[in-house]
């Protein structure tokens, strides 16, 4: 069995719907943290693959290349992520020393 | 420019350089005022007289040029009709000027006075020598508000302030048509300019048959042209602002209500004769306005009691008159009764200005009486321009009347049969009113010890009563081309007026002579046919609906939904999605998760 571009973005689906999932459904921070990692890899995992499947084709100038666009776009992301992860985790540090709880249900102050 | 293209000019200009001086410089000392005023309408008068030794001069410089389709010189033309109309506007602007520094002694605003009047003076003799439509129509405009600022000189009074005001808005109602009658003229022929519009019209009228629509757009532009005169003359039914306009000082009702500004409506007609006379349908019309106006006026004369009044509502009588001879295309014969009645209606105000001054401000007829020995001159006087009125024979008002009456003969039994009534109903109550006034017994202290006023005052009077008495005979009438008639299919037509003239005049005496009170009371003529009333009514209904429909309009539609529904429908939209803010960060997630769904089922199905 051959692996097509299906197999690749059916996983990066379901990735990105566990993360989905889980920042929907777990109350603590941390780990809707995760999970919003986990979406934006699984993204990451769609892009890849669809550079990994669009060879150019015979007669242009990218001929029997794949599209690095999307590789390049990907290492944007990571990057990208990384500083997020950094001012996130600062944040949820931040709040848990005012409020010492992680728990999303906690802090629901701000409503109408 | 020779000196003959500069004549005209000067009359139409020297009045504006007195009313400026005036109201520019010599508000304060009344004495110069009216001696500026007066020169100024002196000179007018000698260079009107001078004028009859002139050709026609014809003198213009374009003023608005907007290439071929809209150009509107400012020019003066001084053509026959012209000369004779200037000689009316000054002789009698001349001596109600004179009459005026007696008779206006002792008001505090003589300054004032003068200068309106001669800025009258200016707005008149620009409608007389105008040249094109749209020049008549700025001095149109002027002489309305000029008589606007003399009706209401004694502005502290509410009825003088009142009457000012109503004999503007009325004039304003009939000038809109006007206007709206100029534009369709200037959109059908071109031009607005006199000179130019007569080939036009004859080109049209030669060609029947393939102008017909052009005729009949024609003629409904001379109607609206025709709302002007209605306005200006005082034709039924907006003639509700003259009597009103009694108001202000006698001698600017007999120069504005006499002798001018009322003639304006006349003069114009005559002037535009050529496009009356391609527009039959507008010419039943006027006529039928004119001679319904005489009639009727003329009821309502009956049985007033005011002197000014009874003068007021004669003069409507007697412009429906000259309407009416306009639209049986008697033109020459408007001109001429205007000519008389010019002088002799303006020998009668001023007789009346003598008797209420004499009378210490009393113009209630049946307060008066006796007055034939108290005031000889004054008697005399309006007793001339009284018969001159009724058209006795071999005066003045005899043959003008005369001429008009041929021409209403010849046009229809209907229109001569009005015309006659108009002229018994007309001597009935002008001796009415001369009985009541100086032969019978004195009704008032204030009558028994009344006196002619000085000379200055009686002197115009009696310069009146000349041409009132002969200006009737040939030469006069052939200043205007009227023929008097002498053929022998109508001469039956001065022998019945004569006829009416005797029995109007001995009803009269029977029934008021020797009379200290009113006999009979006919209400429904006392009351004016109820006209202001009914106007009253109708601009409370009227006004009211509007009024009543703009502000629902305001409130609801503009104030409510507009204004106040934009803000409500924002507060109310952010009302109610406050209530999407629970404070839980996952149910936004939900929400912006669902959007998603959403924004991806629209972008992709």
């Amino acid at each position: 069995m051959t692996l097509t571009l299906n197999h690749y973005l059916l996983v990066s689906g379901l990735l990105f719907a566990i993360g989905f999932a889980g920042v929907l459904l777990r109350r603590n921070i941390i780990i809707i943290f995760m999970c919003l990692e986990l979406m934006l890899n699984a993204a990451n995992l769609s892009l890849v693959a669809f550079s990994r499947f669009n060879v150019g084709a015979p007669g242009t100038p990218n001929e029997g290349l794949p599209n690095f666009n999307a590789q390049v776009l990907v290492f944007f992301i990571i990057t990208v992520a990384a500083a997020e992860v950094a001012v996130g985790l600062a944040i949820i540090v931040a709040l848990f020393r005012s409020r010492q709880t992680t728990h999303v249900e906690d802090i629901s102050s701000l409503k109408f | 420019m020779d000196t003959a293209k500069l004549f005209p000019w000067f009359i139409l200009l020297n009045p504006l350089i007195a009313a400026v001086l005036i109201l520019v410089a010599t508000r304060k000392n009344h004495g110069l005022s009216a001696v500026i005023s007066t020169m100024s309408a002196f000179f007018g008068l000698a260079a009107a007289l001078c004028a009859w030794s002139l050709p026609e001069v014809h003198s213009s410089v374009m003023w608005l040029d907007f290439g071929k389709a809209f150009q509107v010189p400012f020019g003066v033309k001084l053509d026959h009709l012209a000369k004779a109309m200037l000689l009316v506007v000054t002789g009698v602007g001349f001596l109600v000027h004179l009459y005026s520094t007696v008779y206006m002694e002792h008001d505090d605003a003589r300054s004032r006075y003068f200068g309106h009047l001669a800025l009258f003076m200016f707005s008149m003799l620009g409608i007389v020598l105008a040249d094109n439509f749209v020049m008549m129509f700025i001095f149109w405009e002027l002489v309305g508000a000029s008589s606007y600022l003399l009706i209401g000189h004694w502005y502290e009074k509410d009825s003088a302030a009142d009457a000012s005001k109503k004999a503007f808005l009325v004039n304003r109602i009939g000038d809109f048509g006007f206007m709206i009658g100029i534009l369709m003229v200037w959109g059908l022929l071109g031009t607005v300019v006199f000179a130019d519009l007569q080939p036009a019209v004859a080109k049209l009228v030669a060609d029947q048959k393939t102008n017909a629509p052009l005729l009949a757009f024609l003629g409904v532009a001379v109607l609206f042209l025709f709302m002007g005169p209605v306005g200006k003359s005082a034709q039924m039914p907006l003639h509700v602002w003259l009597p009103d306009a009694m108001e202000g000082p006698t001698p600017v009702s007999a120069l504005i209500h006499a002798a001018t500004m009322v003639a304006a409506g006349v003069y114009l007609l005559v002037r535009i004769t050529f496009l009356v006379d391609a527009a039959p349908l507008a010419q039943t019309v006027i006529a039928w306005t004119g001679m319904i106006t005489a009639l009727m006026a003329a009821l309502m004369a009956t049985q007033q009691n005011d002197i000014k009044r009874i003068l007021a509502y004669s003069t409507l009588s007697q412009l429906g008159y000259m309407i009416g001879a306009v639209g049986m295309s008697a033109g020459n014969a408007a001109m001429f009764h205007l000519f008389t009645h010019a002088f002799f209606k303006a020998l009668l105000f001023l007789g009346a200005g003598a008797v209420i001054h004499g009378m210490h401000h009393e113009q209630d007829i049946w307060k008066m009486g006796g007055l034939k020995n108290r005031m000889p001159i004054t008697f005399v006087t309006f007793g001339l321009g009284t018969l001159a009125l009724i058209g006795f024979p071999g005066l003045a008002g005899f043959f003008s009347k005369d001429a008009i009456l041929v021409a209403a003969g010849q046009k229809s039994v209907t229109f001569l049969v009005m015309g006659l009534v108009t002229a018994l109903l007309t001597s009935f109550y002008m001796t009415r009113l001369f009985l009541v006034a100086f032969l019978n017994k004195p009704m008032s202290e204030a009558a028994k010890h009344a006196a002619d006023p000085p000379l200055v005052m009686t002197g115009p009077l009696m310069v009146l009563a000349v041409p009132s008495v002969l200006f009737g005979w040939g030469w006069a009438a052939s200043l205007f081309h009227v023929e008097v008639p002498h053929g022998s299919d109508t001469w039956h037509v001065p022998l019945l007026a004569t006829v009416m003239l005797v029995v109007g005049a001995g009803n009269a005496v029977l029934i008021y002579g020797n009379r200290d009170r009113e006999r009979v009371r006919i209400p429904l003529f006392k009351d004016k046919f109820y006209f202001d009333e009914l106007y009253d009514v109708l601009i409370k209904v009227t006004q009211e609906a509007l009024a009543r429909f703009s502000s629902f309009l305001d409130k609801y539609l503009i104030d409510g939904l507009l204004v106040k529904g934009a803000s409500a429908l924002a507060f109310g939209t952010g009302f109610a999605l406050r209530f999407l803010q629970v404070g839980n960060a996952q149910a936004y997630a939900i929400f912006f998760g669902l959007g998603v769904i959403v924004l991806m089922y629209l972008a992709f199905r």
